[in-house]
């Protein structure tokens, strides 16, 4: 299968890493991603709260973008690695075929723009295309350095396991701790792995979201964690660069590295770190491999 | 327009609204509003329940009730960060973090959504961006939602943004799509569809019943 690429804002702006890691990864695996042409803003939350029928139109031409794009190909998968974007994108696709006032509406609009949409974009995650279509038994194939020894907590946060993904279990997701696992790491048992990281409040009313995100790091580095693996531009932002701030709010010395699970997996298959923008990060992703106990003889009593 | 600030606790039968309940339940799949048994297992999960004026629970009740006024101008629907736990988790399907979707559009819509409040202002320049540009810069949003809300914020998160800047992560030139007229086109023959409600704001047009 090929697929094409939507990176929505954040992808080229905070969330450069992740960008610089997907495609990296993706192209070491030799699934070569393709950046979809022209593509506009998604519609996200913010966007939806003024008009939710233009997020509808905004969020289909992009899929009526991608059908164009994929040329002849039957399904074509539209990757997209934040999660935002991949709920909007999977929401108006539920609602052109649910609701027909509503997909009779946007496909008046979209002729209106000489373009049409024909229902054969399929919405994918990364986590998605590597846990479920890859395999975790094939990623391991492709890893040279395990992350022997790293214990990592595994966040994926609200939206791309609620309320419209169908890749994973809407109360406990797997396929980051699958991945985690091929790649030779542990991860902790978390209870808050899909607790809500704050959003966009961290920007607006700092002191609210900043105490989501806290309470998420705090349990993280109590249950042993070393680094957090998140799957969504927003959730990394908001755990990540409000750390000293936390530090200070909550008279709480809080440091621990939170990374995209693609920069771990990355890592694994030993790409260059600049490549996976590993110098991006607020806290320093460091790691030595724990040393495989040696193996001793078998004592013998005489 | 009406000044709906503070709110009484008891209120008579003539001073509610009816038909509000109708206006919140016509969204697609609204109508399970009238489904719920107020468990508060919506409330009890949220996330943000704590901050809000209005819990989740109460909210739908005053909504079912015709509290029109109140629910509009508090802060319940802003602090909703469509985490959807409620909606995936509610025993009767009611469809919460939509029906704080459509509330946000309504206030927004009768010009009752908390003023200088940076949510709905957030909102605000975020459509303006997509609306001209087609994709949004988050640099520039960020500057534009300090300078309308809180200049003194701005100021203490200089150091967070010349961070972000010098690692690449940050900008403030403005992305743009290239076929900014095909994207025009599209959102134009939304507003076509239905005449514009209120002469405050035109944003609306496109929203159907």
């Amino acid at each position: 299968m090929n697929y094409l690429y939507f990176p929505g804002c954040s992808l080229k702006g905070t969330g450069r890493a992740y960008e610089d890691s997907i495609l990296s990864v993706f192209k070491g695996l030799q699934l070569p991603l393709e950046e979809l042409d022209d593509w506009n803003c998604c519609g996200a939350t913010s966007y939806m709260a003024i008009s939710e029928m233009k997020a509808f139109a905004l969020s289909a031409r992009n899929l009526a973008l991608a059908q164009k794009q994929a040329h002849s190909r039957e399904n074509c998968g539209l990757v997209t690695p934040c999660a935002a974007c991949y709920l909007v994108l999977i929401k108006t696709q539920k609602y052109l075929e649910e609701f027909p006032q509503i997909g009779d509406k946007i496909k008046a609009a979209l002729k209106a723009a000489n373009l049409d949409y024909g229902g054969k974009v399929r919405v994918r995650h990364p986590l998605d295309v590597l846990a479920n279509d890859f395999g975790p038994e094939k990623l391991a194939s492709f890893v040279k350095k395990p992350l022997k020894g790293l214990k990592v907590a595994c966040y994926y946060g609200c939206q791309i396991v609620r309320p419209y993904a169908e890749f994973d279990d809407q109360h406990n997701p797997t396929t980051m701790n699958r991945i985690m696992h091929a790649l030779g790491a542990q991860t902790i048992d978390w209870a808050l792995k899909t607790r809500c990281c704050g959003g966009s409040l961290t920007g607006t009313i700092q002191e609210v979201g900043m105490r989501l995100s806290y309470i998420l790091l705090r349990e993280a580095s109590r249950l042993g964690a070393d680094v957090v693996a998140t799957a969504c531009p927003l959730c990394q932002f908001n755990l990540e660069c409000y750390q000293k701030q936390m530090s200070r709010e909550f008279e709480d010395a809080i440091s621990i590295p939170v990374v995209y699970f693609s920069q771990l997996v990355g890592y694994a298959m030993g790409l260059p770190e600049k490549e996976l923008g590993m110098k991006r990060l607020f806290v320093p992703f460091e790691f030595t491999p724990v040393a495989e106990p040696a193996k001793g003889g078998v004592h013998v009593g005489i | 327009m009406p000044v709906w600030r503070g709110w009484d606790k008891i209120k008579y039968q003539a001073q509610l609204d009816p038909a509000f309940a109708e206006e919140v339940a016509s969204i697609p799949g609204g109508e399970k509003l009238f489904d719920c048994i107020q468990c508060g297992t919506c409330s009890g999960l949220c996330p943000l329940s704590p901050y809000m004026d209005f819990t989740p629970r109460k909210i739908i009740a005053m909504i079912r009730a015709g509290f029109k006024g109140e629910v509009l101008s508090s802060h319940t629907c802003w602090l909703c960060a469509s985490c959807y736990a409620c909606t995936v988790e509610c025993p009767k399907g009611v469809k919460i973090t939509e029906i704080m979707y459509a509330t946000k559009r309504l206030a927004i819509r009768e010009g009752v959504s908390p003023k200088r409040f940076a949510i709905p202002v957030l909102a605000e320049e975020f459509f303006k961006d997509v609306e001209s540009n087609g994709r949004n810069s988050e640099g520039r949003l960020i500057m534009k939602l300090y300078l309308r809300t809180n200049l003194l914020k701005a100021l203490k998160q200089t150091s967070l943004g010349l961070r972000l800047w010098s690692q690449g992560r940050i900008g403030i030139k403005a992305d743009r799509i290239k076929r900014k007229g095909e994207l025009q086109a599209l959102l134009k023959s939304l507003e076509k569809e239905h005449m514009v409600r209120s002469p405050r704001d035109t944003s609306h047009a496109g929203e159907g019943k």
